[in-house]
């Protein structure tokens, strides 16, 4: 194991007494605990962590947060495979395993390299002017290349073991951020007596001032945090979450984060590996700080080039040295801090500062050995594997080094303050955007409203969380006293977007690391064209990679604005979207998966189906018994056999999946004319009938049954697939249309069970459980409605056919469900009933002639279903004006026939077409389409209901029902859609 | 400049530095034969066309903002022509037969990627109206496979064929020639080659009203002046509403917001386009290795390019439930685009009470897919004042007669189409 | 988004379901609607950028529909009261 050459004796928010063990690339390696991956990795002495994406350069770790370009590696294995993971948000624990990426063999040797000597050919949009030639290699070979060679890391087709949870917060004041302003403005918030969430992306508080060597109120600035955060968790009222990335803001005040819960941790099975928070706040105090930008010379991509924050950071929290030998390039006087703190923990430091002398008031904060360059650029360096040596311009001098630190001064992060369509504007004095109109119920703090002096982000994170707590309607606590951090040098930026001078045709300086967008690139989208900011961002990729253009952005903007001549407002800036950094979607979904993807409904009798064999089938949430095979019996023998028992003696069929709507008041019947095609208001108590409802354009919309229980009661049933948008329509004609109706509904659905009894026998089983209603014809007519009891249990009992037998819907409360199915069970014994499921059904009522979903398919009227003569034409109701437009009238409609094959042994699928000659194709070819196909045990061959043009007119005729799917042609005769029974003798014997 | 072998390798030994302006940025003139009121896919094709097969080009083409700033850089890629109605299948297969020359064509690679395009279903139900679509695919002369689950599970791995997962996959139907385009470029190749023909692209040009005399059109007033024009034609996806009140059009037409999703970029692990039948959710990997997601309209009138959290929650679930492989991967951005949905889920493309007015728009899910007989059939009827008859059946008479072209069923609630 | 339930107060959007443009309205005398008043009615819509009015119906809580004033630019809404009119001497 090797030792962490890189690791200093001291300093540092790690645990030292510590040691874990982790490997990377096969490589046992150890860390501390408080280490992330990136810091083990440079404790380590690797700076070497990924290959890009286009060019397969070599790179290493550039910075110490999520915008981290290059070392994005692939953790775990198995179902637990992450990857593009940035190394530097991974906390290591013991045991992490982590892998680099898009190389091959090797992270060192990785022959897709060679991409970089043709780079050349490579420029920005060359796939757009090229492999067109010959034209079938495209597709042959130049596509499948290019989709290998793309993509980061592999995703490994198993599934994740671990789990995910769903959690929802609600607060006066979220603020994203826990660095000095967010600190603040949750005190100052909280004290006021506001509640207030604090989320934070890292795993302790502090902001970038766990990575700095300050001092606050007279102590080190990041146990200066953990105080105020210690404050903070010890109020009631505020909520502290860390680990946690806020990931997009919503309208609303809504916003989405994810809580890193387990990554930190040995996985297991029973911590959740990240929870997705849903968070509704009033106020948003945006407190994200600023990124630091790089800055763009030739082989500025080189590993051991980093940001000079983040070369900051791994010394001063992880007491871990990047470099001995540094060189820091700035354009400001942040970066002298980044001087002073390597400089103080051993290394040799050089420090290269594009202004001039006059303009930089930070000197005297390095050591007196530390050798300044000013008014100098590093304009190239170099290292294939490992920076060496920087060469500075115009001076001609080389430094050797085996460190870069860079800074091209700090964009703040508005992404949150963009999500809901306010603009950025560019702040020139600044020299960066800023949300100067932000909405009144969000406001920025700290780096980023770009405020860089720590008293004055103290501050403003102080009067930010006032205001907030002000606009929720909480006063001011009184006078808190503000901390005090040493003073610091001023920020003093002097804009450089990229080094002047040419690059050399070899090498290149990259604005985009991820996506090796270069300079060179630039130029040539501004030269063809492209110079609008989305346009040039879209042409060379830059800005889409997984940071999102974070670090590349800016700079990409201020060099489009010097090529074009024009000041950098005009230039533009791109939109921000969510995310602020990317989430796993199994964060996102949560407990949202697999089996619970969608929630199951079950009928009150669903454990008897189970233990009776059913093969169940999904109907929209539904799950319903398809058929109950018996031994030895297939679905096609298990169906003929339902069918049949129906047909000469009894079954039973669960139809407890029907929606069901009760109304009550003295308009209800007015209310369902209007409603239905047909009338209901002048029907007798203890009746029912058949109704249709369309939509407005004169469509189908459902049908079912309606029932009057009583002069003000009416009972119906909807279609299983309508059941919830029937009952919107009702409310929204009643609500909306009708108020003045004085008739009250409510959807009954769940609360009832319901079986339909059918069979020649149905009567006579029925008879011996139902007690309290006679079921006699004369007493109990088809269609007729009464209440008994079975098994004790209420029932209510409808006298209606799906199947064309003799037939009775059972209902009962859902309670008696289970109770009241068995009880017929068991009376039907001695007729032999049987259980039928969905098929069984279709089949008889395809034979019986009836519609159902394939028919009512939302193209059809009542009069292409042959329901033309219900439409009442004595009364409005919906979709009757509508129906009589030329185009619903017409004759050559499709209408509903049925079909029989010509040859009694032929078959033919549902969904194959009519025509009339084989092989023809185009457009007019079909004549319509089969609805419906089943085998009919009753007629002893397939039947089918279909949807034919003119179909009416058209009887005796013979077609060719054709599936070229199946690659299947029939001779079929269309007939009557009704098969059997056709004068109903049966139903209402 | 031609693009060829040569032009690439001369270009590559000077460092690219002679590669010209893929079109010019004109001063718009006064008068124009035709004016194009937008610069998206549609409008630049609709113009390459009005050049390229009827020989008409003192043609401007008005965009507000830069060219293919809409939803033709907003979509998901996807094409196909896979649609039940005839109306809409025999529109889309030209469509994806002009896809299919169309980088030779514009001397413009497009990318297009035939990976095929698979729809899942899930029930009995799903089953055989996927059989009774692709039939009429198979009739009209389109490619369409039926898969059974052992085919889907070879086809696509990473979808979970299981019999316990929520939704067991019963098959799919696959249309082969279906499958991807980098849509970018379908912007800039149309709108170079229109350009090449001499077709004035002004960009940020606002059209702000429209001159209207004895009812005919007269010309455009513009945030950079009145443009006189004998034709004028609308193709502003997004904002057809808008754009045609101006002229006096109220349309079958609602905005609402489709939301789209793109993941970091990962080797290869989808090689085809995939929507299922028991969610709104289709996926496609794009050649940089990012899957690109689709889920359901927001479902409300929308002008925002932007959509809310549930329908990213419902995306997410539904990409780990049917692929459970995806837990791990990561979301990276996430953007909404404006669909026109039309009354009956189909597109419009009509002469208008003012003559010499043309309207395209309303293109629901299917804008994109389009592009190329959009301008084609578009072109054909601004030329010759006579609808192209593979675009006939998309007028506005159809919602006055009641010929519908209802894909989905539902009727005239743009939401659910 | 959020919707304000007179009935109910702020709830989150996943709890409505749409139902579109407010203002058209159903022809009070249907049967002497003429053709073009039906083809306005169900299929025409004004589809404004900024103000609309619209029917959301609390699907997922108290079943109202409601008449919501929403930007649709910004997505803000500056009004929600039930559609079903409240002074119309319903009995109830």
């Amino acid at each position: 194991m090797s030792r962490q050459s890189n690791r200093l004796h001291q300093g540092g928010l790690i645990d030292r007494t510590r040691e874990i063990s982790f490997t990377f690339d096969g490589r046992a390696l150890t860390a501390h605990p408080g280490d992330t991956l990136s810091s083990a990795l440079l404790a380590n002495g690797i700076h070497l962590t990924g290959r890009s994406f286009k060019y397969h350069r070599p790179r290493g770790i550039y910075t110490a947060g999520a915008e981290e370009p290059n070392a994005l590696v692939t953790l775990g294995n198995g179902g637990r495979t992450a990857p593009n993971t940035p190394a530097t948000m991974v906390e290591v624990y013991e045991g992490l395993e982590a892998h680099s990426q898009n190389r091959w063999p090797s992270l060192k040797f990785d022959l897709l390299a060679v991409n970089s000597l043709l780079k050349p050919f490579f420029p920005a949009g060359f796939y757009y002017k090229t492999f067109m030639w010959p034209r079938s290699f495209w597709y042959r070979l130049y596509e499948p290349m290019i989709r290998r060679a793309a993509g980061l890391g592999t995703l490994a087709n198993e599934s994740d073991p671990d789990h995910y949870e769903k959690a929802h917060a609600q607060c006066d004041v979220l603020i994203v951020g826990a660095g000095p302003a967010g600190l603040m403005a949750a005190r100052e918030a909280a004290h006021s007596g506001t509640s207030v969430l604090l989320a934070d992306d890292h795993s302790f508080p502090g902001g970038h001032l766990t990575g700095e060597a300050i001092e606050i109120d007279g102590q080190p600035c990041a146990p200066w945090a953990a105080g105020i955060s210690d404050e903070l968790k010890d109020m009631e009222n505020v909520r502290l979450i860390q680990r946690t990335t806020v990931y997009g803001r919503y309208d609303g005040m809504t916003f989405g984060a994810v809580e890193r819960v387990g990554d930190h941790l040995v996985p297991d099975s029973a911590t959740p590996r990240q929870r997705s928070w849903t968070i509704h706040a009033k106020q948003l105090i945006n407190a994200t700080g600023a990124i630091e930008r790089p800055l763009v010379f030739t082989g500025n991509d080189r590993p051991g080039v980093m940001l000079a924050g983040a070369a900051r950071v791994y010394v001063n929290r992880f007491g871990v040295l990047p470099g001995r030998n540094v060189v820091v390039f700035t354009n400001n006087d942040d970066a002298y801090r980044t001087a002073r703190d390597l400089s103080q923990a051993g290394a040799t430091v050089t420090l290269v500062d594009s202004r001039a002398e006059e303009k930089v008031s930070a000197r005297g904060i390095l050591p007196e050995h530390v050798e300044v360059h000013f008014g100098q650029c590093i304009s190239k360096v170099k290292g294939r594997s490992h920076v060496h040596r920087a060469m500075l311009a115009p001076s001609g001098t080389e430094l050797d080094c085996d460190l870069v630190c860079v800074s091209g001064g700090w964009t703040p992060s508005l992404h949150l303050l963009s999500h809901v369509g306010h603009r950025p504007i560019w702040d020139e004095a600044r020299t960066c955007f800023l949300m100067k109109e932000p909405g009144n119920d969000a406001r920025a703090a700290g780096g980023a409203a770009a405020t860089f002096d720590l008293n004055e982000v103290l501050s403003e994170g102080a009067k930010a969380g006032r205001a907030a707590a002000k606009s929720c309607g909480h006063g001011s606590p009184g006078n808190s006293k503000l901390p005090k951090a040493e003073n610091l040098p001023a920020y003093a930026l002097e804009p450089l977007w990229r080094v002047p001078g040419s690059v050399s045709r070899a090498d290149a300086a990259f604005v985009d690391l991820q996506n090796d967008v270069t300079v060179a690139d630039l130029e040539l989208a501004q030269r063809e064209g492209f110079g609008h900011a989305e346009h040039a961002k879209r042409y060379t990729t830059l800005g889409m990679a997984t940071d999102q253009g974070k670090l590349a952005n800016m700079n990409a903007l201020g060099i489009l604005a010097e090529l074009q001549g024009c000041p950098i407002a005009e230039t533009g800036t791109t939109t921000f979207r969510p995310l602020t950094a990317p989430v796993a979607f199994g964060a996102i979904a949560g407990q949202t998966r697999g089996k619970a993807f969608r929630p199951v409904r079950h009928s009150a009798m669903h454990h008897w189906h189970e233990i009776h064999n059913a093969v169940f089938t999904h109907a929209g949430l539904w799950m319903r018994p398809y058929y109950y095979p018996r031994k030895g019996e297939d679905f096609a023998a298990a169906v003929k056999r339902e069918v049949l028992s129906v047909r000469s003696s009894v079954g039973m069929v669960d139809v407890s999946t029907l929606g069901k709507i009760e109304l009550k008041g003295p308009d209800a019947g007015v209310f369902l004319d209007r409603l239905y095609i047909n009338s209901f208001s002048r029907m007798r108590v203890n009746r029912a009938r058949y109704g249709v409802m369309l939509r407005e354009d004169g469509m189908v919309f459902d049908d079912g049954t309606v029932s009057r229980l009583g002069p003000d009661h009416y009972f119906i049933t909807v279609t299983t697939a309508n059941a919830s948008a029937v009952m919107q329509h009702m409310e929204f004609c009643h609500q909306v249309h009708w108020p003045q109706l004085d008739v009250q509904f409510c959807t009954v659905s769940e609360a009832w069970a319901a079986m339909a009894v059918a069979g020649p026998n149905s009567r006579d089983v029925l008879a011996r459980t139902v007690k309290g209603l006679k079921l006699d014809n004369d007493t109990f007519p088809f269609m007729a409605v009464g209440e008994g009891t079975i098994a004790g249990a209420p029932a209510r009992i409808f006298r209606i056919s799906f199947s064309g037998e003799l037939a009775y819907e059972v209902y009962t409360p859902a309670g008696f469900g289970a109770g009241v199915w068995e009880a017929i069970m068991e009376a039907g014994k001695p007729d032999g009933i049987t259980s039928y499921g969905t098929e069984a059904m279709t089949v008889m009522r395809t034979e019986k002639g009836h519609v159902a979903g394939p028919e009512l398919d939302g193209r059809t009227t009542a009069a292409d279903l042959g329901l033309g003569q219900m439409m009442s034409t004595r009364k409005d109701f919906i979709g009757r004006w509508m129906t009589d437009r030329s185009g619903l009238a017409g004759k050559d409609r499709l209408q509903l026939v049925g079909l029989k094959p010509v040859r009694v042994d032929e078959t033919f699928h549902m969904g194959a077409h009519l025509v009339n000659d084989q092989g023809v194709t185009g457009v007019d070819v079909s004549q319509g389409h089969i609805t419906t196909s089943v085998y009919s045990p009753t007629c002893g061959h397939f039947i089918g209901l279909a949807l034919l043009r003119s179909g009416r007119a058209r009887s005796g005729e013979q077609l060719y029902a054709v599936s070229p799917l199946h690659d299947e042609s029939v001779t079929v005769e269309v007939v009557n859609p009704v098969f059997t029974d056709p004068n109903g003798e049966k139903m209402r014997g | 400049m031609h693009y060829s072998l040569g032009s690439i390798i001369r270009n590559a030994a000077t460092g690219h530095k002679h590669w010209p302006k893929q079109w010019r940025e004109p001063e718009p003139k006064k008068a124009y034969d035709i004016v194009l009121v937008g610069g998206g896919g549609h409008g630049l094709a609709t113009a390459y066309y009005l050049a390229r097969n009827h020989g008409l080009t003192n043609i401007a083409v008005l965009e507000k903002g830069y060219l293919g700033n809409g939803n033709i850089g907003r979509n998901t890629t996807i094409v196909r022509s896979n649609y039940l109605c005839p109306e809409n299948s025999q529109f889309y297969e030209h469509s994806l037969k002009l896809w299919e020359s169309l980088s030779k064509d514009l001397n413009y690679n497009v990318m297009l990627s035939q990976r095929g395009a698979l729809v899942v279903f899930h029930s009995p139900a799903q089953r055989d109206a996927a059989i009774r679509r692709g039939n009429a695919l198979r009739l009209n002369g389109v490619d369409a496979v039926l898969l059974d689950a052992a085919g889907v599970k070879k086809l696509v791995p990473a979808i979970d064929c299981s019999p316990s997962a929520r939704f067991p996959v019963l098959g799919g139907m696959l249309q082969p020639r279906g499958g991807s385009v980098r849509h970018d470029a379908v912007a800039w190749g149309f709108a170079r080659g229109a350009d090449a023909h001499g077709v004035d692209i002004i960009q940020n040009c606002e059209v702000t009203g429209f001159r209207i005399e004895k009812g005919r059109v007269r010309g455009v007033e513009t945030t950079r002046g009145p443009i006189a024009a004998k034709k004028v034609g609308i193709v502003v996806a997004g904002r057809s509403s808008l754009v045609g009140q101006m002229a006096g059009l109220r349309l079958p037409i609602e905005s609402h917001v489709l939301q789209c999703f793109v993941t970091e970029a990962i080797k290869p692990v989808l090689d085809t386009v995939v929507s299922f039948g028991a969610a709104h959710f289709s996926i496609v990997q794009s050649d940089k290795g990012g899957l690109v997601f689709n889920g359901d309209l927001d479902g409300y009138n929308s002008y925002a390019q932007r959509g809310n959290m549930a329908v990213v929650e419902n995306v997410a679930a539904s990409a780990v439930s049917f692929m459970p492989c995806m837990s791990r991967l990561r979301l990276l951005r996430h953007w909404g685009g404006i669909n026109d949905m039309t009354m009956d889920g189909s597109p419009i493309i009509t002469r208008t009470p003012v003559k010499g007015l043309f309207f395209n728009g309303g293109w629901c899910y299917g804008g994109f897919k389009a592009t190329p007989a959009s301008g084609w059939t578009f072109a054909h009827l601004i030329a010759n004042g006579e609808p192209h008859p593979l675009a006939a059946s998309f007028s506005l008479e159809r919602f006055e007669s009641g010929l519908v072209i209802n894909e989905s069923g539902t009727g005239p609630l743009p939401g659910t189409h | 988004m959020r919707i304000p339930c007179p009935w109910c107060g702020d709830r989150p959007l996943s709890e409505f379901t749409y139902g579109g443009d407010a203002s058209k309205k159903r022809p009070k005398h249907p049967e002497k609607a003429s053709a073009e008043a039906w083809l306005d009615y169900v299929y025409l819509r004004d589809n404004p950028a900024g103000k609309h009015t619209e029917y959301w119906h609390h699907s997922g809580g108290c079943r109202a529909w409601l008449k919501v004033t929403r930007d649709t630019r910004s997505h803000e809404i500056s009004k929600a009261v039930l559609a079903r009119p409240q002074s119309d001497g319903a009995r109830s």
